[in-house]
């Protein structure tokens, strides 16, 4: 801090760094060229650290080198053993990380200068990161929990609680303005950083489990956006460049998911999506048919064309190789297999498409939406695997339904669709289906792992 | 700390501006095939907020010694200590960041061994 002079080699390394970070990015782009991307933005990583441990400013190493060793321990525990099923938990987890660094070095910046040595700007944005960083913390800590299944994962929701999360949402910011204006007001500081804690819980338990793509993405903004916040505090344009890219990442795929559900952020943050509509309407009535494994089989292996449709419930039940090995029973008879892949389709981007690359589908054979919706009309049999209001026909046909209008993946216009189901409920969002009511979709009951686990088998012996 | 100096905070506004478009133009680009290694990618990146945490950390001279033997004076300071746990929290995003992001990535490129002449 004290030296006057740049130190030109270090800032060289961060810009550096910075130009790394971005054509890693940029490898991220195909699948092929994602990997070598990476192997970039590693190297500038490591170029930032290592340069970083010269600065001048660090006198003593004890505390880095405990530090460094036991989050490189953790770290490394975590990349190798999490199972690609648990991908949501740990990225809320990682961004819960990210957000409480920021946080942290704020608060210690401001226990080393006090408000009183800072420009007004910096206290600004110290304050803004500070302020991010501790609802960011708390909000991932609670969403990796819900989707974890250690809190509740139903929205939690009381009278007045919108009233209290504006009061809650008021007092941070004054006491963030104030901390601005008041260059002393440190016991409002002291305030911000434990109504942002507050305000970060209660944002987040009221929303559903169907939303967490959506919150995922956001809360990946607002970690990002803190970690750039830090970047102004300290005048490091590395840190600025870094975290603007993880902002703004976090923010694209929120429009994106959002655009997916046809619903506003505001009405994903403040809607309680899930819990309102329980008693929605009397929903579509009629009979489900059930199929039996035999039957599924042998449509399943003289059909010309199959698409499975996986949603969350392929997670749940671990089912991703299962897929893969029915799949591949199919191909061995010739029939064209395809994946429609809807983007809010487990609980954050890309979910389904990880799990699928797990059990070695080919990327190939991944489609988006807009892809296979014109294919559904010539597909022989659709399968729904633990899907539901991604394929729910309501959100197109019936303009009351709290989900009309979201795209939906169009498997109601395939020649047959099964639908692996684990029982008669309803699914998260608690909608009717009328999907399973039509005459062209049959019911296959049972886990989808074991289902599908004697599918292949039976597909195998036809 | 220096007082900042306004052409320092325009230069920083200035690369802010760049980056947020620069960022949307190269992250609308990555399919959506592969936005959950984006998510950690871009987590593990903005683990850069490492090298904050650890010029705190490693600001304050420490006498272990002295901390040993009960010395008051010797006790690390709160900066000290935020620092520390941030360095943690940071580590733990950049190793397991990029760690997890690879391991996601291999999958996505393992096709080619996989199926060879079938397609």
């Amino acid at each position: 801090m004290e030296q006057v002079g740049v130190n030109y080699l270090l800032e060289f390394t961060y810009l550096i760094a910075s130009v790394l970070f971005i054509l890693g990015l940029k490898g991220l782009s195909h699948p092929e060229s994602a990997r070598r991307g990476m192997f970039m933005a590693e190297a500038g990583m490591a170029a930032a650290v290592i340069g970083t441990l010269f600065h001048k400013g660090i006198i003593t190493y004890e505390w880095i080198a405990a530090g460094l060793i036991i989050g490189s321990i953790i770290g490394a525990l975590m990349a190798i053993w999490v199972p690609m099923t648990a991908m949501p938990q740990r990225t809320a987890l990682s961004h819960a990380f990210g957000a409480i660094a920021a946080a942290l070095v704020g608060i210690a910046e401001y226990t080393l200068h006090g408000g009183n040595t800072m420009p007004g700007f910096t206290r600004g944005a110290l304050g803004f990161e500070v302020m991010l960083g501790s609802l960011t913390a708390t909000g991932s800590l609670i969403a990796a929990g819900k989707l974890q299944g250690v809190v509740r994962g139903t929205p939690v929701q009381f009278k007045g609680q919108q009233f209290l999360n504006l009061i809650l949402f008021g007092s941070m910011v004054g006491c963030f303005v104030y901390t601005i204006l008041n260059p002393t007001a440190t016991p409002f500081f002291y305030a911000m950083v434990a109504l942002g804690f507050l305000f970060g819980v209660m944002l987040v338990i009221p929303i559903g489990s169907a939303d967490m793509p959506v919150v995922m993405s956001l809360l990946n903004s607002y970690a990002g956006l803190a970690a750039a916040s830090t970047g102004f505090v300290l005048g490091n344009n590395v840190l600025i460049i870094a975290g603007t890219l993880d902002g703004f990442s976090g923010l694209i795929l929120s429009i994106l998911m959002c655009k997916a559900m046809n619903r506003s952020i505001t009405n994903v943050l403040f809607g309680g999506f899930g819990a309102a509509h329980h008693a929605a309407g009397p929903g579509a009535t009629g009979e489900m048919r059930e199929i039996s494994l035999d039957d599924a089989a042998v449509r399943l292996a003289y059909a010309s064309k199959v698409v499975f449709v996986p949603g969350y419930g392929l997670a749940t039940a671990q089912a991703q190789h299962a897929v893969r090995d029915l799949a591949s029973a199919l191909e061995d008879r010739g029939v064209t297999v395809k994946y429609g892949i809807h983007p809010v389709a487990g609980r954050m981007p890309g979910h389904m498409n990880v799990l699928l690359a797990e059990a070695n589908v080919p990327y190939g054979d991944l489609y988006e939406m807009e892809q296979i919706n014109p294919e559904f009309p010539t597909t022989d049999v659709a399968v729904v695997v633990g899907a539901n209001d991604v394929v729910n026909p309501d959100a197109r046909d019936n303009p009351d339904s709290p989900i009309a209008g979201m795209p939906i993946l169009e498997v109601d216009k395939a020649k047959s669709v099964i639908v692996l189901k684990r029982g008669q409920g309803r699914g998260f969002s608690g909608l009717e289906n009328p999907l399973f009511f039509k005459p062209v979709t049959s019911m296959l009951y049972g886990d989808a792992k074991s289902s599908l686990a004697q599918l292949a088998q039976e597909v195998k012996n036809v | 700390m220096q007082a900042i100096n306004p052409a320092v905070l325009i230069a920083s506004l200035y690369v802010f501006v760049l980056a947020a478009f620069l960022g949307y133009q190269v992250i609308s680009r990555v399919p959506p095939l592969l936005h959950t290694p984006l998510m950690s990618a871009t987590n593990a990146i903005s683990g850069i907020s490492l090298i904050g945490s650890l010029v705190i950390a490693g600001m304050n001279k420490v006498d272990f010694h002295a901390l040993a033997a009960g010395g008051s004076a010797a006790k690390p300071s709160i900066a000290t200590l935020l620092g520390f746990v941030a360095v943690v929290t940071a580590t733990i995003n950049v190793v397991g960041g990029f760690g997890i992001t690879d391991r996601m990535l291999k999958m996505f490129q393992q096709r080619k061994t996989v199926k060879g002449g079938t397609k």
